[in-house]
């Protein structure tokens, strides 16, 4: 690349600087909410009226973390988010898991197995991908109620499954794309089935797939409050449906570090996620835009 | 579907020729789309049929519940004479515009900037997309303490002497939205510059020390050269961010609640108020057909488009 500003003269180097100090503020901008979040949920209540966002605490404390994790109230009961920080992950593995295996198994029909009409299915199922679930709310709530699922996790693990297969099939169908017909053909010639070719030739070259679309659903699905909140009940809510009702509770005086822990708990699993496998998250993210 | 016969020739994998009459055989070559069929049938009945239901409930008069007594159109004649529905539609308006416009200024910037081999290139990526990570609602309770005049913002640059500094845009509806725009942009702009540097890393050196040799200044060979090229990433960007923008329905309810009033109010959160708390089903659903509608019109020509690549790549 020739097209870099490159420090031969001062001017140049001036220009230099200015662009270091352009991209750390925005760094900064983009850090600040995080960096309020986590010195609020280490301040005692006194502190945060005193002081202002970016002071440091002078008492840290963990307090604020151990009351919402345990003791916060989120709406009528008040035993804290870690019962619906559980109930994510009991929605969550499953639906992730369920929904990758089934995108694997529909992405590999879709391009070895090619038949009349795969285009069309698959362009009709990527169209799941981009509806506003707001169009299928009503009839979903009256359909988890005729099957017996509503308000349980059973019934939110089945939505997410459900509108989850539209993206991992996309991730799949363009990653077997590109894997050579050739490999299949040669399996097939010497008689393998289509279970057999999945396992032994498919599925050895899909780690990086299977990551990108793990990693995708999981922060989809543990970010989501839409469905958790149209279709939980009160025991079986996702953690973001009890964060947002642990801030709205007003009783009393408002506990701003309580809060504050509570969001980051609710962050923290996507967090460690994007921190550990970043690439792949990036991945996912633009999967089905810019790659096609 | 064709008969079991002829499917035999269309569901073989690419490249064989010998077909086997065996009850195996035909089995195999039925599995793909076995495979497929349950995918298939929940596409059909969750998204298209459910869509076709929810219109069905647009035409009629439910209210608490959902009932088949058809009024025709009422629902969205009502919705038009909604003054609700239209501050919630002009919120969409503006937020979408200004979401979509600050996140491509933003993140094409920023990707520019990143281009130019700087040295921890990689923690800074980190630090621009992580907010992606986040769940809208998390984002939302954060903004919320942040531009909370009381404690936030306001008070804090109040605090280093700017005694008269106002920054209450949470608390008065003609800028409640606005607010939306600042979150929404801190949570996504990372993302368009990770499409905009991934496109940038994508353009071919020759094309740039092309234009360099024919002495064209740097701006001026991204504006003129650089960005032609990344037609396909804005449009890309603008047609996941209209689609954020039209979703949106966590960040609303976590940041204002739609308030104040129902100043800040978008599409999503007006259907959800209709349909699930307010007990107008029939007009909750009309909310919704239209919002199916918008995302429809942006929708159509990206799917073409994609189609279209794909054939000829």
């Amino acid at each position: 690349m020739d097209n870099v500003i490159r420090a031969r003269t001062p001017a140049a180097r001036a220009w230099r600087l200015l662009l270091h100090l352009v991209l750390i503020l925005a760094a900064l901008w983009y850090l600040l909410p995080l960096a309020v979040m986590v010195l609020t949920s280490l301040k005692p209540l006194d502190e945060i009226g005193a002081g202002s966002l970016l002071t440091l605490p002078d008492n840290p404390t963990l307090a604020p973390w151990l009351k919402a994790w345990g003791s916060a109230c989120t709406g009528m009961r008040c035993d804290g988010v870690s019962g619906y920080f559980w109930n994510s992950f009991a929605i969550v593995i499953p639906a992730v898991v369920i929904a990758t295996l089934i995108g694997a198994l529909n992405g590999y029909a879709l391009t070895k197995w090619r038949f009349k009409g795969a285009e069309l299915v698959f362009a009709m199922m990527l169209f799941g991908c981009f509806i506003p679930f707001q169009v299928i709310l009503l009839p979903m709530a009256q359909t988890l109620g005729w099957l017996g699922l509503s308000s349980s996790r059973l019934g939110l693990i089945f939505v997410h499954v459900v509108f989850g297969i539209a993206f991992t099939t996309l991730f799949f169908r363009n990653f077997y794309v590109s894997i050579p017909d050739e490999l299949v053909s040669a399996a097939k010639l010497d008689g393998a089935g289509f279970f057999r070719i999945f396992w032994r030739i498919l599925l050895p070259v899909s780690k990086p797939i299977i990551v990108v679309s793990v990693i995708w659903q999981f922060t989809q699905i543990w970010n989501d409050f839409l469905f958790g909140v149209a279709f939980s009940g009160h025991d079986t809510q996702p953690v973001t449906v009890a964060l947002n009702n642990l801030v709205n509770t007003s009783t009393g005086v408002k506990e701003y570090n309580v809060d504050m822990a509570a969001a980051m708990i609710a962050a923290l699993p996507t967090l460690v996620v994007y921190v550990l496998a970043g690439k792949y998250f990036v991945r996912g993210l633009t999967a089905g835009s810019v790659k096609g | 579907m064709k008969s079991v016969s002829t499917s035999g020739d269309a569901a073989r994998p690419v490249g064989v020729a010998v077909s086997r009459p065996s009850v195996a055989g035909h089995l195999q070559a039925w599995l793909p789309k076995l495979v497929l069929a349950p995918s298939v049938v929940i596409s059909l009945c969750f998204v298209y049929g459910f869509m076709l239901w929810t219109f069905i409930l647009s035409l009629t008069d439910s209210r608490m519940l959902p009932n088949y007594d058809f009024v025709g159109f009422a629902q969205y004649a009502r919705l038009m004479n909604n003054e609700r529905w239209w501050v919630a539609a002009t919120n969409l308006g503006v937020f979408g515009a200004l979401f979509v416009g600050l996140c491509l200024v933003l993140g094409a910037g920023l990707a520019i900037l990143l281009d130019q081999r700087i040295r921890r290139e990689g923690v800074l990526r980190t630090l621009y997309l992580y907010p992606m990570a986040l769940s809208f609602i998390v984002t939302g309770v954060v903004w919320k303490w942040l531009l909370n005049p009381g404690l936030g913002i306001q008070s804090m640059v109040r605090g280093w002497g700017f005694e008269s500094f106002t920054f209450d845009w949470l608390v008065d509806p003609n800028m409640a939205v606005y607010t939306l725009v600042i979150a929404a942009v801190w949570q996504a702009s990372g993302f368009v510059m990770a499409l905009f540097l991934a496109g940038l890393r994508g353009i071919d050196d020759s094309i740039l020390k092309a234009a360099q040799l024919d002495g064209a200044s740097l701006p001026r060979v991204y504006w003129r050269v650089v960005m032609p090229c990344l037609r396909p990433v804005v449009f890309s960007a603008v047609m996941i961010l209209s689609h954020i923008a039209i979703k949106s329905f966590d960040l609303v309810v976590a940041l204002t609640g739609g308030g104040p009033g129902y100043s800040s109010d978008l599409p999503a959160t007006f259907m959800y108020a209709h349909a699930f708390t307010r007990a107008q089903i029939g007009m909750g659903s009309a909310s919704a057909i239209l919002m199916l509608g918008g995302v429809l019109a942006i929708l159509v020509p990206y799917l073409y488009s994609e189609l279209r690549s794909r054939r000829h790549g």
